[in-house]
């Protein structure tokens, strides 16, 4: 089922033979994990010579390390496109795997993410809301207003489940309920706003909420390499606390975790993840659901192991639907949202239908 | 694993309300005083309020009243202030869950604080491998949670709360998925921890039988009230039982010094 150790252990074992097997398991998901590092980074550089221009993967590897090495046009596509795109196709898997991984947790629900509780679908209808109003602040320049109205939702929806989640007698199961509804409500909006929209607004939606990595700019790999720079170490010192919540909240809270500060502070870190991706690449499905199940099954539970293999994990597929997503057509840039979802669809279903054999 | 002191406290627990906020489950509670290294079992009916007692000792639902264990008063400490002295086992461990059965005690060691300490890893995987050995389920420690059996389940339950060493240890129906030759390894293995360490036990039985042979005091609860309490023999009775559980029932002194309680019928309305 998942990668669980079985007992290779005699029932006569010694505590020390035990001690020595669990030792040599930990240095197996430590290795795991360094593996998991090691596809990414050759997943990246495939992303990173994958594209329609007619250079050579030597060219394109060789100009990262020297931009001298290339003409000025060459160059051009290589640090104004070939590289933001490839870092931004990390960086959005490693954040919405991460934001799953911690909202699977939570919420104690595997079919938890930022796309399937309405994260998503809120900043479409924030991208969307900006998009055909047109609406402007003073500061704030006007390519940013799209993605900065979207992480405002974003937020919002998360600060809702939030709600939800801390409201007494709200069970885990009415937050994934309300999650479900406000991908309704969202997409539902967002149609509305498509239906009213002038031709060229309504281009630019569907492009949108399509999810494409083409949008990509230095400034926003930047912003979104510091969100994850910045949440991550704080994922990592809880991990303790989120491992010992999968032992059941009451459980949890009488070996001493503050349950509910444990999940506010996760949903924050969810949100902030998850809204500042979507902001910049819209809505890209399933990476926050596929990623950590993943990483799960690779590594088991342990969060010390499973948030960063969720991380890697969700940095990778990503890497490889950006590959794909300019490789299935040649010549034609395809969003990355649509690889994502026909990958994303099947292991949904999958993990639908392996549910109940486990209660 | 290391000798812990014995400890001299004792939990007094006195004018205890709690519950929900729409229905008071318990109200203005006393509880016999309970003293360090001594085994106590919570019986009665079902919905008598035992569980939510449970919790609200545990410190996981909000209570009002005083829960005195040496000289601290434990209402109002934080969770992780309480989780230093108290450990709750609630009666199931959830399912679907990927995590080995060290790894599941390595995290109840490693939650927070417990007592003056805060482990390692190392000393945490340690602690963990003598509690599994104590337990004797050593041999399921890399297993995965979801392969065990129910009784399995439980065992593992109870390991991950005696590895945090609490001064108060709740159990919540403890030995219900067990067999027979387990639910007495259980029973001597808690009855023998509360003496050494110290500890003061307190769970929730259902069978009597077992409870009064083990225990060196009962409570029996009935409508979030004690209805009868002492020493086994004591508490319980024929009244006892035809009052709280509404049987009739025969309790012998059998000539081993134990309880044996035969429960015949229901008390019937018109025998009220």
């Amino acid at each position: 089922m998942h990668a669980q150790p079985r007992a290779g252990a005699q029932p006569a074992a010694t505590a020390e033979e035990v001690l020595a097997q669990y030792r040599r398991l930990v240095g197996r998901r430590i290795a795991i994990v360094a593996g998991l590092a090691l596809a990414c980074i050759a997943a990246f550089a495939l992303d990173l010579v994958t594209g329609p221009s007619a250079l050579t993967a030597m060219q394109v590897l060789g100009g990262v390390i020297s931009p001298d090495s290339l003409t000025p046009p060459q160059a051009a596509i290589v640090w104004q496109v070939r590289l933001p795109y490839a870092l931004i196709a990390v960086l959005v898997g490693a954040a919405l795997s991460l934001a799953g991984a911690e909202m699977q947790t939570i919420l104690n629900n595997p079919l938890a993410s930022p796309f399937t509780l309405g994260v998503s679908s809120a900043a479409s209808f924030g991208a969307a809301l900006a998009i055909v109003s047109g609406i402007s602040l003073p500061f704030i320049p006007v390519d940013w207003m799209v993605p900065l109205n979207a992480f405002a939702f974003a937020f919002g929806s998360v600060l809702l489940l939030q709600l939800m989640a801390s409201r007494r007698g709200a069970g885990v199961e009415t937050v994934v309920l309300l999650g479900i509804a406000l991908v309704f409500a969202f997409n539902a909006l967002v149609a509305l706003m498509q239906f009213v929209s002038s031709q060229e607004a309504l281009q630019q939606l569907v492009f949108w909420s399509m999810g494409s990595l083409s949008r990509a700019t230095w400034g926003n790999v930047w912003v979104l390499g510091l969100v994850l720079l910045l949440v991550t170490p704080f994922s990592m010192l809880a991990a303790g606390r989120l491992t010992s919540l999968r032992l059941g909240e009451d459980r949890a809270r009488s070996f001493g975790v503050d349950v509910g500060r444990l999940r506010f502070m996760a949903l924050l870190r969810v949100s902030l993840l998850a809204a500042t991706s979507v902001a910049f690449v819209g809505t890209i499905g399933f990476i926050g659901l596929v990623g950590p199940h993943m990483a799960r099954l690779l590594l088991g539970e342990d969060h010390r192991f499973l948030l960063p293999a969720s991380v890697l994990c969700g940095a990778l597929i990503m890497s490889l639907a950006s590959a794909a997503s300019k490789a299935i057509v040649p010549g034609v840039l395809m969003p990355v949202g649509i690889v994502t979802a026909i990958v994303g669809v099947p292991v949904f279903l999958f993990l639908i239908f392996r549910r109940p054999e486990r209660s | 694993m290391e000798a812990t002191a014995v400890r001299e406290d004792s939990l007094q627990v006195s004018h205890l309300s709690t519950g929900y906020s729409d229905r008071k489950v318990i109200q203005d509670l006393d509880l016999p005083v309970f003293r360090a290294g001594e085994v106590h079992s919570l019986v009665g009916p079902n919905a008598a309020g035992k569980s939510t007692l449970m919790r609200a000792l545990a410190g996981l639902q909000k209570a009002t009243g005083s829960v005195r264990l040496g000289g601290q008063e434990l209402i109002g400490l934080s969770l992780a202030e309480h989780a230093r002295r108290v450990t709750y086992m609630p009666q199931t461990l959830p399912q679907g869950v990927a995590l080995s059965v060290l790894e599941s005690l390595v995290a109840a060691l490693r939650a927070s604080a417990i007592g003056e300490r805060s482990e390692s890893h190392d000393a945490a995987e340690r602690r963990a491998v003598a509690v599994l050995e104590r337990v004797g389920i050593l041999h399921l420690a890399l297993e995965g949670l979801d392969h065990l059996s129910g009784g399995q389940r439980q065992l593992v339950s109870l390991a991950q709360a005696l590895a945090r060493e609490p001064r108060v240890l709740l159990l919540d129906e403890p030995i219900s998925a067990l067999d027979l030759h387990h639910q007495l390894r259980v029973m001597r293995l808690v009855h023998d921890l509360a003496r050494e360490r110290g500890m003061i036990v307190l769970m929730v039985l259902h069978d009597l039988q077992i409870a009064a042979r083990w225990s060196d005091g009962i409570v029996m609860l009935s409508r979030g009230a004690v209805s009868a309490t002492g020493k086994p023999a004591e508490a319980i009775t024929p009244e006892a039982l035809a009052r709280v559980y509404g049987v009739q029932a025969r309790v012998e002194h059998c000539s081993r010094g134990g309880l044996q309680i035969m429960v015949d019928d229901v008390v019937t309305a018109d025998a009220m």
